[in-house]
């Protein structure tokens, strides 16, 4: 699982995607920022972090298109499942590998947060329940890109239906609202699924634990599932 | 060391490879000879563990690929048919990756084992270069080099020499018969000539079945039942021909061309198992004429799945006759110098005494 893990990670470097992807980052983190010291002037920094919610869904897709479609195309899984390691090993190394790169990303709010300490007295404890719950969004988000890699052979697919799970994602709260009373059953079930608001839960301060379980478990039910579709591809 | 116990894979209706059974002992080579879709690539993903089979079981040194994994793949070394590179990596990083990935456990350091594999598949100059960038030749002995990291015990390899020159063709069957040592090896390929060069042991397959289990010889002496030559002959066409024709063994007299000013070719078949050279060059002779080339017809691969999978191949062994074996000898001379033409034209054609060009092109078109 390690040596997928330091591969994955390293690959990202040998191309420009890596670099492009912490550019994005980097440049609506440091906008966001700019914007809220230079215009709305506060050391608020949970805005920040609501902000990123879009940013963050939507360049996702390009962390995890490549991670099993590339092998899949290539050939390399061969290498991979032959080698004694076990599917989950392959998988969790893979996953690892682009939540470690996310991590590189946003691991820039703490010179943000260092920026405003310098002028003022931020919260730190807001800042830290603001980044635990980036984290677990990403890790989210990624499981189900990694997923949808697994699924084909073409980067292009997988980025693709990544963006369009994605925007569902971001719609979800939009859809329950929408929909007409006789359906408020639905309406209920899919707010439930929302990212939206346990991720605002966070950025507003509150730590709740169901909030920390759901992402977790769409991250471990997602890389499940990419644990399935390696196995199903060897039955096949 | 390997154990296949009725192996059946389906792709749905398909069956690739349909209840295969055989053993590999400690040190030997297995050739695994078949043409294209018969199932080679099927049977060798199988036993490293990439497919999983509808039925049927395969054990690698005692442990079984589906129920110990892990342990069962410690001990394979597998090219697969595409050398399963990643292109945006050098050599050394992707030897380097291998190398972790397969938990490899030597008493050497890892960089002293690399370097010594390296050496071992003249990779040692590409090291530095990015996959992707190299040649074929390169690309597919990168392959190797990672098949053999670790010294694995069992060394899978499923067409080991496509895209390499003649030279390296021969350097890596010199290279898997040396691995033979201390290893046990199965290697695949449609093209016989590789095959006879290098294992103790061949598996004909095709359509999934096994339809040949036996050593090299005896599957040459069971298959050249029909004794044909070809024969060149100075002298006038027609009535050497005739001459031919008369002879009292001889089933089929077919005539190939004017190969030189005056010289003719003849495809001769003999009835049953009768060794007819001396009598042809006995008859020619008290004619005057002169005989410029005999030969036995070559035994292509082709021919070898006519046979095996026409229904006239039963398991019973054709007797061998002294003549056979004086044949064979003969073809074992002949056997170096063709080695590096079939390498080259990747054809099957076998043991044959280097004539002109154009007699080796019509074969190839032929074959």
């Amino acid at each position: 699982m390690s040596a997928i893990f330091r591969r994955e990670l390293q690959s990202y470097f040998k191309g420009p995607l890596g670099y492009i992807y912490l550019a994005i980052i980097f440049f609506f983190g440091g906008m966001y920022l700019q914007y809220q010291v230079g215009s709305v002037q506060t050391n608020e920094i949970s805005t920040i972090f609501s902000n990123m919610f879009s940013i963050v869904l939507f360049t996702t897709p390009l962390l995890t298109m490549r991670l099993m479609s590339e092998d899949n195309r290539q050939k390399t899984d061969q290498a991979l499942l032959t080698a004694p390691v076990s599917l989950g090993g392959i998988i969790w190394g893979k996953f690892l590998a682009a939540f470690m790169l996310f991590f590189i990303g946003i691991c820039s709010t703490f010179v943000y947060f260092i920026v405003l300490s310098a002028m003022s007295s931020p919260d730190w404890t807001m800042f830290a329940g603001n980044f635990v719950g980036m984290l677990l969004l990403g890790a989210a988000l990624i499981a189900i890109g990694l997923f949808l890699s697994a699924m084909t052979e073409s980067q292009m697919i997988a980025a693709i239906s990544a963006f369009a799970v994605m925007f569902l994602v971001m719609m979800l709260d939009s859809i329950a609202a929408i929909l007409p009373t006789q359906l408020s059953f639905l309406s209920a079930a899919i707010a439930a699924l929302s990212f939206m608001t346990p991720y605002n839960d966070f950025t507003s301060g509150i730590l709740d634990a169901s909030n920390i379980v759901y992402f977790i478990s769409v991250a471990v039910v997602f890389n499940y599932f990419a644990i399935r579709v390696l196995e199903k591809k060897r039955w096949s | 060391m390997i154990e296949i116990k009725n192996l059946t894979k389906r792709y749905g209706d398909k069956t690739a490879v349909d209840n295969v059974s055989f053993t590999v002992n400690d040190g030997e080579i297995l050739g695994f000879l078949g043409p294209n879709g018969a199932g080679k690539s099927t049977t060798m993903n199988i036993l490293t563990g990439y497919l999983s089979a509808t039925e049927g079981q395969c054990i690698i040194g005692g442990h079984d690929i589906l129920e110990e994994p892990t342990e069962a793949k410690k001990k394979i070394g597998y090219l697969p048919e595409h050398p399963p590179l990643y292109m945006d990596m050098t050599v050394d990083e992707y030897l380097s990756f291998m190398y972790d990935l397969k938990k490899v456990k030597v008493r050497a350091s890892k960089k002293a084992h690399i370097s010594a594999i390296c050496d071992l598949v003249r990779i040692t100059e590409v090291r530095g270069r990015v996959i992707k960038h190299l040649s074929k030749g390169y690309k597919q002995r990168v392959g190797i080099a990672q098949a053999l990291l670790g010294n694995p015990e069992v060394l899978i390899l499923d067409e080991p020499t496509v895209g390499l020159d003649p030279k390296q063709i021969i350097e890596i069957r010199t290279l898997i018969e040396n691995l033979s040592q201390n290893h046990t090896v199965i290697l695949s390929s449609h093209i016989l000539s590789e095959i006879q060069a290098v294992c103790d042991r061949v598996i004909v397959i095709s359509r999934g079945k096994i339809v040949a289990d036996d050593t090299e010889e005896n599957l040459s002496n069971r298959l050249s039942k029909d004794f044909r030559y070809e024969i060149r002959v100075e002298g006038p066409r027609k009535e050497v021909q005739q001459l031919l024709e008369t002879m009292p063994q001889m089933k089929e007299v077919l005539f190939n061309g004017e190969k030189e000013k005056g010289v003719f070719e003849f495809q001769v078949e003999a009835k049953g198992n009768i060794d007819i050279r001396r009598e042809m060059i006995k008859r020619i002779n008290e004619r005057g004429w002169m005989i410029l080339g005999l030969r036995s017809s070559a035994m292509t691969l082709e021919d070898i799945f006519l046979q095996l999978t026409n229904d006239t191949y039963a398991d019973e062994k054709a007797p061998v006759e002294p003549e056979t074996e004086a044949a064979e000898a003969e073809l074992g001379v002949e056997e170096s110098v063709e080695e590096v033409f079939s390498a080259m034209e990747e054809a099957a054609v076998e043991e044959s005494v280097p004539v002109d060009a154009s007699a080796e092109d019509n074969k190839e078109e032929e074959s």
